[in-house]
């Protein structure tokens, strides 16, 4: 059974588009990500699944109850973190979390050992008597997740839950969506991060409110037009300088010591590069096709996005 | 609905205030400070008028005649002037608001059995209290005109007249006519009417400008619950308040509460029920915490202090401003005060009332929970 199921769901905002005539499903116990850059529509997406926005047109189930028609049902049964800090800073953590706790009926039997639980895969017990505005950006999304996760929703939506919180917390704070997954939770998460895209079970791409694509993190990576050269080089702002001015019909992006060449004709270009850097005597590795990471994926497919636009 | 969850946003709103000084003080402090100022300076009496005179006559009759004056609490005579040219700047300096000038021949005009003329300047720049001053003056001049009238016919025929009206007025509910008695009544009316709606006018507000509402509306928390369970903090300090205004009432101001205690309350708990949803309906409708409090401002201050009937008497108001008077709640709440606190009456004659404001409680708490919607636009 799938846990969201969306079909031709739209939002618009007078003349903007939002979301456009979006159409996924993500089944019951995966890790979906959302991924796209800012003002894609991935936060109206969310709302409009939690229920907390109505959409224009098209359709939605959450957990098998219509967004529209079934609002306050799925409201039950899902867990929301919203992009902003949604709890209150002069409640502590422990007022934040049974305030929750209380809004969603949670049973006092067991609920001490749920609030332990949940105090103690965050690592917020110490913290329990702290206000919650004074925690920092880490804890605190610590303790939204615990919020969100009190009544044991049967999905959890996370919006762009890691966005300014430092690298360590974002890793413990992946390591605690892997535990939800052992309890069957399924996990809705938007993100601009792309190394996180990669811990997805699966993934959208969206971009101006449409999924330009969609699957496992491998499959999206299928999409990719063309294959991906790298050379590596020292003098690489040199190399990269040389090889945008004579490759006009490529892509060529600068990645440190590495230059990445985006082409679909790989064994023209192959050559072709090794005498550019030849003739103007810089010496490099030899231009050799690699797997290209998801977003080497996702910047050709936005500016092929870009071009096939501006060409309209 | 669901009174654990009800019960859950009360407790978290009790939480919020006790942790924000500022809401506590503007909840308790404001309302105690305005009652102080309001109940000491707002007097509505006219007495001890100060009064220059100009004594032409200087004789034994204008003597008796401004002693009339200078008995009555109402004129104190501050100085014997001589010449227009003084009464003019007495009262341009404002160190007079009346002048009273005796004609020189005013000894020999009575005496001759003639009218006297007697001339009574007033600051007009003050009109209510020229009309006061003009009123006491001419109480005091008829009594004196009276006295030498039965003296007269005394003299002339031996025997006392009787006069053959025997005019005693008297005033019920406030016999001595101090304003404050009807003032502080009132005023605990419109102090309220502005707090409740102030301090809920936030509330709602709040939420949204922080984001705190949106992580709310994902969760199964109804509109009703909600706004009951943020009344509910508000409505024990609104209560609390009606408590100090009352004691303050009695302690501080020696108003006397002549009606039942318990239906004061009764009342005020009906009362503040309105005045609180009518924050948070304002609160649900602009979403800004600045838009709200200053609309609540508008809305609750000038209607329930000038046409509440608590400052002017509603029946002196031209028509249409009359019929604005019945739309306004704290009009019948001061009427309702008024009545108990001075008359000493109940529902018996001030059911419609109460009815009203019953009324007015119930379309505002529909109103909040019909305008509150659990989505984003």
């Amino acid at each position: 059974m799938s846990a969201i199921r969306t079909s031709k769901l739209k939002k618009t905002f007078d003349e903007v588009v939002a979301v456009d005539d979006l159409t996924i499903t993500v089944t019951e116990g995966e890790i979906f990500g959302l991924v796209g850059p800012d003002g894609a529509g991935k936060t109206t997406t969310m709302r409009l699944l939690t229920a907390i926005m109505e959409p224009t047109s098209g359709d939605a189930w959450v957990a098998g109850f219509h967004v529209v028609k079934e609002a306050e049902a799925i409201k039950e049964r899902i867990g929301y973190m919203s992009q902003k800090f949604g709890l209150y800073p002069d409640l502590s953590v422990m007022e934040n979390i049974n305030f929750y706790a209380d809004i969603y009926g949670v049973p006092r039997k067991g609920r001490s050992k749920r609030i332990d639980e949940l105090l103690a895969f965050s690592n917020l017990t110490p913290f329990k008597q702290r206000l919650a505005g004074n925690l920092s950006g880490g804890m605190k999304q610590k303790l939204g997740l615990a919020c969100a996760l009190i009544h044991t929703p049967k999905v959890l939506f996370l919006d762009e839950p890691t966005n300014g919180v430092d690298p360590v917390s974002r890793r413990d704070f992946w390591r605690i969506l892997y535990q939800l997954l052992r309890e069957k939770v399924t996990i809705f998460v938007s993100t601009a991060y792309l190394d996180e895209a990669e811990r997805c079970n699966r993934l959208g791409l969206i971009y101006k409110g449409q999924i330009l694509a969609l699957g496992t993190p491998d499959e999206v990576k299928q999409i990719m037009p063309g294959a991906i050269l790298e050379i590596r080089v020292a003098d690489s702002r040199k190399a990269y300088q040389l090889l945008k001015k004579e490759l006009r019909e490529e892509s060529v992006g600068l990645f440190g010591e590495r230059i990445h060449i985006v082409t679909r004709d790989p064994q023209k270009v192959e050559s072709e590069a090794a005498k550019i850097l030849q003739d103007a005597g810089i010496d490099a590795s030899a231009p050799r096709p690699i797997e290209p990471s998801l977003e080497d994926v996702f910047v050709s497919v936005l500016a092929e996005q870009e071009r096939s636009e501006q060409a309209r | 609905m669901k009174l654990y969850r009800t019960w859950a946003v009360a407790r978290k709103e009790y939480l919020h205030i006790i942790r924000d000084p500022r809401s506590l003080g503007m909840g308790i402090v404001i309302p105690v400070i305005l009652l102080l100022l309001f109940g000491y300076a707002l007097s509505l009496d006219v007495d001890n008028v100060p009064t220059v005179v100009w004594d032409q006559s200087e004789s034994q009759v204008s003597r008796d005649f401004l002693s009339g004056f200078q008995g009555s609490p109402y004129f104190s005579i501050v100085k014997f002037v001589h010449g227009y040219g003084e009464v003019d700047r007495a009262i341009n300096s404002a160190e007079a608001l009346a002048a009273l000038i005796i004609p020189r021949d005013f000894a020999q005009l009575i005496e001759a059995g003639r009218a006297a003329p007697v001339q009574l300047i007033v600051d007009g720049s003050d009109s209510d209290t020229a009309d006061t001053a003009i009123g006491y003056a001419e109480t005091v001049a008829q009594s004196f005109s009276q006295q030498v009238a039965v003296r007269e016919v005394q003299r002339k025929t031996g025997r006392t007249l009787d006069l053959p009206l025997d005019y005693r007025p008297r005033t019920w509910y406030n016999e001595d006519m101090e304003s404050k008695n009807y003032i502080v009544p009132g005023l605990i009316a419109v102090i309220m009417m502005v707090i409740a709606a102030l301090l809920t006018s936030l509330t709602i507000a709040r939420e949204w400008e922080r984001g705190t509402m949106e992580q709310l509306i994902s969760t199964p928390v109804k509109g009703p619950e909600l706004i009951l369970g943020k009344l509910f903090p508000y409505f024990t300090i609104g209560m609390f308040d009606v408590l100090l205004a009352v004691l303050m009432g009695e302690f501080l101001f020696d108003v006397p509460l002549r009606g039942s205690v318990p239906l004061l309350f009764g009342m005020a708990a009906v009362f503040l029920v309105g005045a609180l949803s009518l924050g948070i309906l304002i609160s649900v409708v602009t979403k800004s915490q600045l838009l709200a409090s200053q609309l609540a401002m508008v809305l609750t201050f000038l209607p329930s202090f000038l046409l509440s009937g608590f400052m002017y008497a509603i029946s002196n108001m031209p028509q249409p401003i009359q019929i604005i008077t019945y739309v306004i709640p704290a009009t019948y709440f001061v009427s309702l005060l008024k009545g108990i606190y001075l008359k000493g009456v109940g529902l018996e004659v001030m059911a419609i009332q109460a009815g009203l404001l019953g009324a007015f409680g119930v379309v505002m708490v529909i109103l909040a929970n019909d305008k509150f919607k659990k989505k984003l636009e």
